[in-house]
């Protein structure tokens, strides 16, 4: 079982927290409620994250924050044995997820056997907080 | 068609200081000064006639314009900090256009990797997005690799052909930082400790020290030299952004480098299978397979039998990173940039030992940066010109 899914491993001091800036603070107060949100451009329906000053896709100003449903898949993976640095617990799943609206984030995968872990498992975010963060990252999503 | 002033344009000299885990007593201040007295002497030139510069050391912080204190008061043009094939490629451009007429390039590292407990700090990102997950260079680039293995079948056991072959030429280079250690078999990296899956130890790069440069010229003066002539036949520079700041996703990122490739055969006029020496960017064993692909060498997906039954070996079609590159020569910063363009230029100049010297090259293709990295940027080199 991965250590990853540990509260008290994950929120060790020494763990580096997110150097918000003014674009991407909305994302990080989503959730801090349990919302994850990204930026979404009404004029052309692109989804665009990380957070940008305009639509890079149709140069619109007017991207709006929207709530993900959080689903999604992952992409790719890496099974982490040498950490970043020590006071991460090794190994640990970091992952690139594709979220249901088609967007992708990087992210950890926690809570899991970290030897069977493909591409393509359906993923779900839970919210894991560090310091003043609340931090998404992703469960396998158990099929009922 | 135009003709390219890029054609115009030879490498006249490089230098390479010994590479090292750690170079003890040295700085990179030491180094630089040791790589331009190598240069001057190596091209037999004057201080004076060097009226150019893009010098730079990351750790002292030496930039390219206070580097010009240390070349006497004259004024001279001067490059920007970035290294290797696009500093190259910049100079190459300022005496294109008249700005220069032969430039000193130049980068050293020593001093800074002091830790062994976190990853080096030039392979640590450290964006709000990527940093708090844990993940570093290597793991970057390790989600490249799974998704292509995910995607064609690529298996570990090509990916360790080309950390064994890499390894085996850089232990034979005296300036080497593994030079004289024993060889590695492809078992040996499959059996090495999984840093980051699918990267075994021996799958990854090293960390070191030390210092590399080159000086550049017009054909024409370098005619008048009594140098080897190493001339640049084709060029290309690829990027997307920020390095680290984003998932790189495979299909948006898989074949960066492929716009760079193509510009750069198309200026040269040749085809990949005219290259003789392959000095590609080497971080991770994937990487090589990936733009082996992405270069037109071989089709998507095909890249890890490509690099099987000897073809990147020295005495092979595609020869790989002679110099040992990344994961064996040294890996000190963005020094490793330029030592591309180096080991080209060594290669066909014939200044490496017989052993690792691949017979008869004429043209070598050197790369800087991969997927992972979100830019890539090539250079084709020849005994010949365009
Ligand atoms: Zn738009």
């Amino acid at each position: 079982m991965s250590t990853m899914g540990d509260e008290a491993l994950l929120n060790k001091p020494g763990l580096p927290v997110p150097k918000a800036t003014v674009i991407s603070q909305p994302h990080w107060d989503g959730c801090k409620k349990g919302q994850l949100l990204v930026q979404h451009c009404d004029e052309c329906n692109a989804y665009t994250f990380p957070p940008e000053i305009v639509c890079p896709q149709c140069l619109k100003s007017s991207l709006l924050w929207k709530q993900s449903s959080g689903k999604g898949v992952i992409y790719s993976f890496t099974v982490v044995h040498r950490p970043q640095r020590p006071e991460f617990a090794a190994p640990y799943v970091a992952a690139i997820i594709e979220l249901e609206e088609g967007w992708h984030m990087m992210s950890n995968i926690i809570d899991c056997d970290i030897d069977s872990i493909e591409i393509g498992q359906a993923v779900e975010v839970s919210y894991v907080k560090r310091e003043d963060f609340s931090l998404p990252m992703f469960k396998l999503l158990t099929v009922p | 068609m135009k003709k390219n002033p890029l054609h115009d344009i030879a490498i006249v000299a490089t230098y390479n200081t010994r590479q090292s885990r750690r170079l003890e007593n040295e700085n990179d201040l030491s180094l630089i000064l040791e790589i331009i007295r190598g240069l001057i002497d190596s091209a037999g030139v004057k201080t004076s006639d060097i009226d150019g510069i893009n010098i730079s050391t990351p750790v002292w912080n030496l930039k390219p314009r206070e580097a010009l204190q240390i070349l006497n008061s004259e004024t001279r043009w001067c490059g920007n900090e970035f290294m290797g094939i696009s500093a190259v490629l910049e100079a190459a451009g300022a005496i294109a256009t008249g700005q220069a007429e032969m430039i000193m390039i130049a980068s050293a590292q020593a001093g800074e990797y002091t830790s062994g407990e976190s990853t080096a700090p030039w392979t640590r990102p450290t964006h709000e997005f990527i940093e708090c997950f844990g993940l570093y260079t290597a793991a970057e680039f390790a989600l490249c690799a799974q998704r292509h293995m995910k995607l064609y079948g690529t298996t570990p056991e090509s990916l360790a052909e080309v950390a064994s072959t890499i390894r085996n030429n850089g232990n034979k280079h005296p300036k080497a930082a593994f030079y004289g250690k024993p060889n590695v078999s492809p078992d040996d990296v499959l059996d090495s400790r999984m840093v980051t899956s699918p990267f075994h130890l021996l799958d990854c790069c090293i960390t070191s020290e030390g210092g590399a440069g080159l000086i550049i010229t017009t054909a024409e003066r370098a005619k008048d030299m009594d140098v080897d002539a190493v001339y640049l036949l084709g060029a290309g520079t690829d990027r997307q952004g920020m390095s680290y700041t984003r998932a790189p996703v495979w299909d948006k990122c898989g074949d960066i480098g492929k716009r760079a490739a193509n510009r750069a055969f198309s200026q040269a006029g040749i085809r990949p299978k005219d290259v003789d020496v392959c000095e590609f960017y080497d971080p991770f064993s994937f990487e090589i397979i990936r733009q082996f692909e992405t270069y037109g060498f071989c089709d998507l997906g095909e890249g890890g039998d490509f690099v099987m039954d000897g073809r990147i070996a020295l005495d092979g079609e595609f020869p790989i990173s002679t110099n040992g590159g990344l994961m064996s020569f040294g890996h000190s910063g963005t020094v490793q940039m330029l030592q591309k363009v180096t080991a080209a230029y060594d290669q066909l100049c014939n200044r490496v030992p017989d052993e690792i010297n691949v017979a008869n090259a004429k043209v070598a293709m050197a790369s800087n940066g991969g997927s992972g990295a979100l830019f890539c940027d090539v250079m084709l080199l020849g005994t010949e010109p365009a």
